[in-house]
């Protein structure tokens, strides 16, 4: 039985072969390995949502997964997302409502927002919190992330 | 909070995953919901994780009179089937509760009944449903009734090597009537108090190390004496077992008022 | 663009503003949007170490034994250290300060020597190449503990049963009385007497980015540079130089991106200066990033208090007099370098801080116990004071049966009193309570909400309206530590460059976390010069770079570190024309800049690009007269001096609804009117008041660290330590009165803290308004399901 095992997966749309320890958890091979560092540790116990990744389509907790569980999967980050424009509405919305100051949080937001946003529909301003309850925030107290959101959302009705 | 160093293996067939299941420190992986976080504070140091997620135990089958889940069958897909809203309302009703959709995405309902926590909804809503759960091993299958299953905190019947394959639910018929309650601090919390009712069934959750069934919820004042005399809740950090132990009355209430309008 | 010699206040000036008071979005927030940010564990650096503690499980126990044995043969392994070890390369501190008459706290070491004082403090350090192994490494460590009685209760811990450090002979770290005198006749005379205790749980900050720096040491240059998510990186510099014996200048700490702080990285931790001192012991960079549960049982803690206040009245509901008793509990020493006992002290000093009253009587102590350290936290001290003088403030209006606004605005100090000195001895210089007062009545259309309350309560439906008006203590002057004899700096500079190709660089020595400080900078450099804002770039966080000063504390930033921008970018306005007027040969008088190109004041036709003029004076200084030289580097200075704190007011309202049976509380609508001066940038201001706000819910109704009896610390992670997540949050609704301050050109005072220091109070009165009528009151924070329905006589 192997502590470690190779893994081969997409991320960004970038194959990617590795060598990893059996007990790394997604968000660190994707930060350490892979300098991907725009997913972030807040508690790596599942609850504050700074490493919210996609994985087949799906947001997921980076912390929650080990790397070797995403072996055959597709990956995406904020900077993959950024970088084919997935995410633009989104951060242009943010940027001008300000629904960001540190900006530690902000990946795992976007990423939860977006999920929303590919749901379609038009969520009342309680259902867009609703869906972002498990990403922690300390410095916006929620509501322009709100705003920005809802503004997105908008866009495409 | 780096887990500790442990070996990985994932399973093709379920024989396979049996046979590493019986080894010593061995631990099945599913969703790692509550698996991971418990790695990662160094709450548990297993020697082997078995993952089981690539054996065939993901299918959602809807017969004449039981709708059949297998045990890998994710929090979120619980929560978006047509099929399980139509035939399991109640299960239908609990998935959002639990947690958030990042974590609905990979949590499975098999790993939260293994887990058996006290304050989690799926085990309240097994046996308020008297649900059966299909356990494999090497020595074979054998069935368990829910409310025989959970046995103390986060204590079940499962056997070592024991996997729970699927829960098996009685699908919707004429007349059924359910309701799901939760009190939490904030959305996705694992609950204060929770209670879920089917027909005459209601169990409620986070009030003890296992659930709490009351059998005849047929009459208010017979549930009510009977929650008097028989609930002793446990408390937790912020709530005395006598705050639980009101506030499981007000459930009562509540979901007494629902039924009643909907009657 | 503005270019007036005028300060933007001044009356009657027709100052063209620029950008500033828009809303403009912050031009460093596209790096953050995309993760491209730069966080200290984003760092690479090579041969980097990883750092982890061994820390006590135990709340106060002598080190008997401590055993690396079986840690050093662990993978990866570079050293396991003690805390004498330590000591070699980073000297001990006292966390005292002179102003604070009688304080006192005993030594700490970065890692502790002889016995560890509260459950998670680190009694050795493991080094390893990455972090995993070095948390294998830590769980082979052997220990031999000698339990010792921890204090825990604060009141043991000022009774002294029990003496945590016996040279200090009891427990307190600190005492003030203050008392104006004539307190007890005005008690005597007064037509009713209100008397209320409160309790206040002790809380955290919890940044989402935990606690980390690396630290790099060059040996053969004996220079350090420190990577730090810090608020105050000149203050580290100091910090760093002085304890670990390198040459200040050699010193070199560097804050990039900071994933929140709050006050919670403004202080010094022996964790941090213990990574620092391994850095230099083991010449080769060390990171240490603090996990969450390390950041719960050490990152700072703060607010945990009883307190008893008292306050007469007339029956006219004129304010006579407030007698106040407070006790607070701190870790097991006072932290360095600004002390655990500023808290309180501000306690005493903001308690019914908006109201006119001459009686005050106050008197605090600050107790050591085997808990996590305590220190400032957001708002410092002006949450306690503003919860427990808006509740008292509302049991009196409710006891002489007086509207709670009503009763606020017969006793707000008023807006044509100023300069107005408080009991306490501070000085306000102009406030506008009344007008604050009268346009949140307004928005929040509070009429309309009393009577949709009452009929409410027919239906039992009960909703609640509380209000808290309150003070703020911003743009401190060296009174708040310097003359302590901290060096910390409360002057700040910024430097001006105009570039070759017309942009501008500003470099200033106010810090970034988030909220806005590099984005308001560029506002007003941009402003003041009369370029264009993507014209500029701003640099802040490298004491090698910047100018010297304090950072980010006390609602500081906007008013002390925006006017030195100012004042530089004047200067430096100034210095351009000098040019322009040599190279155009005509008078300086009558040149302006706008547009990013030198213009004709009166006509504002273009006479030379600025770019253009960049390329003159680097590349062509010899088409210039001789005897000139251009400077388009300007360095500018500013310290508030004619205020020692530069006080700002507001007023909050929450709008709440209690379910009697669940004793569960609903937010519905909370309300802020600040007047925070000259507001920059309005977007971020209320971004800054609304962040606030829910942190200060944070303390009404969820956060507590809750300690069992043996010190153990019970709840420490994010799913038992309950934060304030989007789903229960109310819409914030923002508005502004601007009285700008005239110590400056630029008349900001401070908003950062705002929003924390008044929440809890309004959250408070607004569950009790709401409890009312059906005669019960909480009077403990945070306010639980379980605190209600006690209240409510349910259980």
């Amino acid at each position: 039985m192997e502590h470690a095992r190779d893994i081969a997966l997409t991320v960004n749309g970038a194959r990617v072969s590795r060598r990893v320890e059996a007990r790394t958890h997604l968000v660190d091979f994707l930060r350490e390995e892979l300098g991907l560092t725009g997913s972030h540790a807040g508690c790596e116990h599942g609850v504050c949502g700074a490493c919210t990744v996609r994985v087949d389509g799906d947001i997921v907790r980076g912390c929650l997964m080990l790397a070797v569980q995403a072996d055959g999967c597709r990956v995406e980050t904020v900077e993959g997302l950024s970088d084919s424009g997935e995410l633009k509405r989104l951060q242009q919305k943010f940027h001008e409502k300000n629904a960001l100051q540190c900006g530690f949080c902000t990946p795992g937001m976007l990423l939860a927002a977006q999920d929303l946003v590919r749901r379609g529909g038009r969520p009342s301003r309680d259902e867009i919190r609703e869906h972002l309850s498990g990403n922690y925030c300390r410095c916006t107290g929620y509501q322009a992330i709100v705003d920005a959101i809802e503004e997105a959302l908008d866009g495409q009705g | 909070m780096k887990a500790p160093a442990f070996a990985y293996a994932k399973p093709a067939t379920l024989a396979e995953a049996l046979e590493l299941l019986e080894r010593p420190g061995a631990k099945a992986l599913a969703g790692g919901q509550s698996l991971i976080p418990s790695l990662n504070m160094r709450l548990s140091a297993p020697e082997l994780l078995v993952d089981i997620s690539a054996l065939p135990l993901a299918k959602i089958e809807a017969g004449k009179t039981t709708v059949r889940v297998g045990a890998l069958v994710t929090h979120a897909r619980i929560e978006k089937s047509a099929e399980l809203r139509a035939r399991v309302p109640l299960l239908a009703d609990a998935a959002p509760h639990i947690a958030h959709p990042a974590i609905r995405n990979r949590g499975t309902l098999g790993g939260s009944l293994a887990l058996a926590d006290p304050a989690a909804e799926y085990p309240a809503c097994a046996i308020a449903l008297d649900a059966v759960l299909v356990l494999e091993s090497r020595a074979g299958r054998r069935t368990v009734k829910a409310e025989d299953f959970f046995k103390g905190l986060f204590e079940t019947d499962l056997k070592p090597g024991e996997l729970i394959a699927a829960a098996e639910f009685p699908a919707a018929k004429r007349g059924d009537r359910s309701a799901f309650l939760e009190l939490a601090r904030r959305q996705g919390d694992y609950a204060t108090v929770g209670l879920a009712v089917h027909n005459d069934r209601a169990v409620f959750f986070g009030v003890g190390s296992t659930p709490f069934l009351l059998r005849d919820f047929s009459s208010r004042e017979r549930a009510r004496a009977f929650l008097e005399e028989n609930l002793s809740p446990s408390p937790d950090l912020y709530h005395s077992a006598t705050t639980k132990r009101h506030l499981a009355g007000v459930l009562l209430e509540r979901a007494w008022n629902t039924l009643e309008t909907s009657r | 663009m503005g270019k007036a010699e005028l300060p933007l206040h001044a009356p009657g000036t027709r100052t063209d503003r620029g950008y500033i008071g828009s809303s403009v979005p912050r031009p460093n927030a596209r790096r953050l949007l995309q993760g491209r940010g730069a966080f200290v564990d984003d760092l690479k650096f090579p041969r980097l170490a990883h750092v982890v503690f061994f820390r006590s499980p135990y709340a106060h126990a002598r080190i008997k034994r401590l055993d690396f044995s079986k840690g050093l043969k662990a993978e990866g392994v570079i050293g396991i250290f003690s805390g004498r070890d330590v000591s070699r390369y980073c000297t001990p501190w006292v966390a005292v300060l002179a102003h604070l008459k009688g304080i006192k706290s005993p030594p700490q070491h970065a890692v502790a020597i002889e016995r560890a004082c509260w459950q998670g403090e680190a009694v050795a350090a493991v080094v390893a190449e990455t972090r995993a192994q070095a948390e294998d490494a830590a769980a082979l460590v052997e220990a031999e503990w000698e339990e010792l009685p921890a204090v825990v209760d604060m009141e043991a811990a000022l009774r002294g049963d029990v003496v945590i450090h016996e040279d200090l002979q009891d427990n307190i770290c600190f005492r003030r009385d203050f008392d104006t005198g004539g307190v007890d006749e005005a008690f005597a005379g007064a037509d009713a007497v209100v008397e209320e205790r409160y309790e206040f749980g002790r809380h955290t900050g919890v940044c989402l980015e935990g606690r980390s720096i690396l630290a790099d040491y060059n040996a053969a240059e004996h220079s350090l540079t420190v990577y730090q998510s810090t608020q105050a990186p000149h203050m580290m510099q100091d910090v760093f130089s002085r304890h670990l014996g390198i040459p200040e200048a050699s010193v070199r700490v560097i804050a990039k991106d900071v994933g929140g702080s709050y006050g919670i990285k403004v202080h010094v931790y022996p964790d941090e200066m213990a990574t620092a001192a391994l850095s230099v012991m083991l010449r080769r960079p060390v990171k240490f990033v603090a996990d969450r549960l390390e950041s719960f049982a050490t990152d700072i803690h703060a607010r945990e208090h009883k307190v008893r206040v008292r306050m007469a009245v007339k029956k006219s509901g004129e304010i006579l007099a407030l007698d106040l008793d407070d006790l607070t509990a701190i870790g097991p020493y006072s932290v360095y370098p600004r002390t655990s006992g500023i808290e309180g002290n501000q306690v005493v000093n903001l308690t019914g801080g908006p109201y006119r009253h001459q009686k005050y009587r106050a008197k605090m102590n600050v107790v050591f116990t085997n808990k996590n350290v305590t220190c400032q936290y957001r708002a410092v001290g002006h949450p306690i004071a503003v919860a427990l003088t808006e509740a008292i403030v509302d049991k009196a209006a409710a006891k002489l049966g007086i509207d709670p606004a009503e009763f606020r605005r017969r006793n707000l100090i008023p807006d044509d009193a100023y300069p107005y000195s408080f009991p306490s001895g501070l000085k306000f210089e102009k406030l506008s309570h009344h007008r604050c007062l009268d346009l949140l009545l307004q928005r929040m259309h509070y009429q309309q909400l009393r009577q949709e309350q009452m009929q409410l309560r027919k239906e039992n439906i009960f909703r609640g309206i509380g209000l808290a008006a309150m003070i703020e203590v911003t743009n401190p002057s060296p009174a708040f530590y310097g003359v302590g004899g901290a060096r910390i700096s409360a002057q700040d500079g910024a430097t001006l460059r105009l570039e070759p190709t017309g942009m501008v660089t500003v470099l200033c020595s106010v810090t970034e976390q988030g909220q806005g400080t590099e984005g308001i900078f560029a506002q007003i450099a941009a402003s003041a010069l009369g370029v264009s804002l993507e014209k500029v770039r701003v640099i802040t966080g490298d004491t090698g770079i910047t100018p010297y000063g304090g950072g980010t504390w006390a609602s500081r930033g906007a008013g002390i570190g925006g006017e030195a921008v100012l004042l530089a970018g004047r200067a430096l306005l100034s210095n351009v024309l000098d040019v322009a007027s040599r190279i155009l040969n005509v008078e300086k008088e009558t040149l302006a800049v706008k547009s990013d190109a030198v213009v004709d004041k009166i006509t504002l036709e273009t006479k030379i690009p600025l770019a253009e003029l960049g390329r003159v004076a680097y590349f062509r200084p010899d088409t210039l007269p001789p005897d000139f030289q251009a400077e388009l580097t300007v360095t500018r200075h500013y310290t508030p001096r004619e205020y020692g704190f530069t006080f700002t007011n507001g007023i909050q309202a929450s709008h709440v609804e209690v379910d009697p049976d669940t004793g569960m509380v609903r937010l519905l609508k909370h309300w802020c009117v600040e007047d925070c001066g000259t507001v920059i940038n309005p977007m971020l201001v209320d971004e800054q008041i609304r962040g606030g706000i829910v942190q200060g819910i944070g303390a009404a109704l969820y956060e507590e660290c809750l300690y069992g009896p043996d010190g153990q610390l019970l709840n420490g992670n994010m799913a038992d330590y309950l934060v304030p997540m989007a789903g229960e949050m109310p819409d914030i609704f923002c508005a502004h009165v601007e009285t700008p301050t005239r110590q400056s050109q630029l008349g900001a005072k401070g908003v950062g803290e705002a929003g924390t220091a008044g929440a809890p109070g309004a959250v408070l009165n607004a569950i009790n308004d709401a409890l009312a009528p059906l005669g019960a009151r909480v009077t403990s924070m945070p306010v639980t399901p379980e605190k209600i329905l006690k209240a409510l006589g349910k259980i």
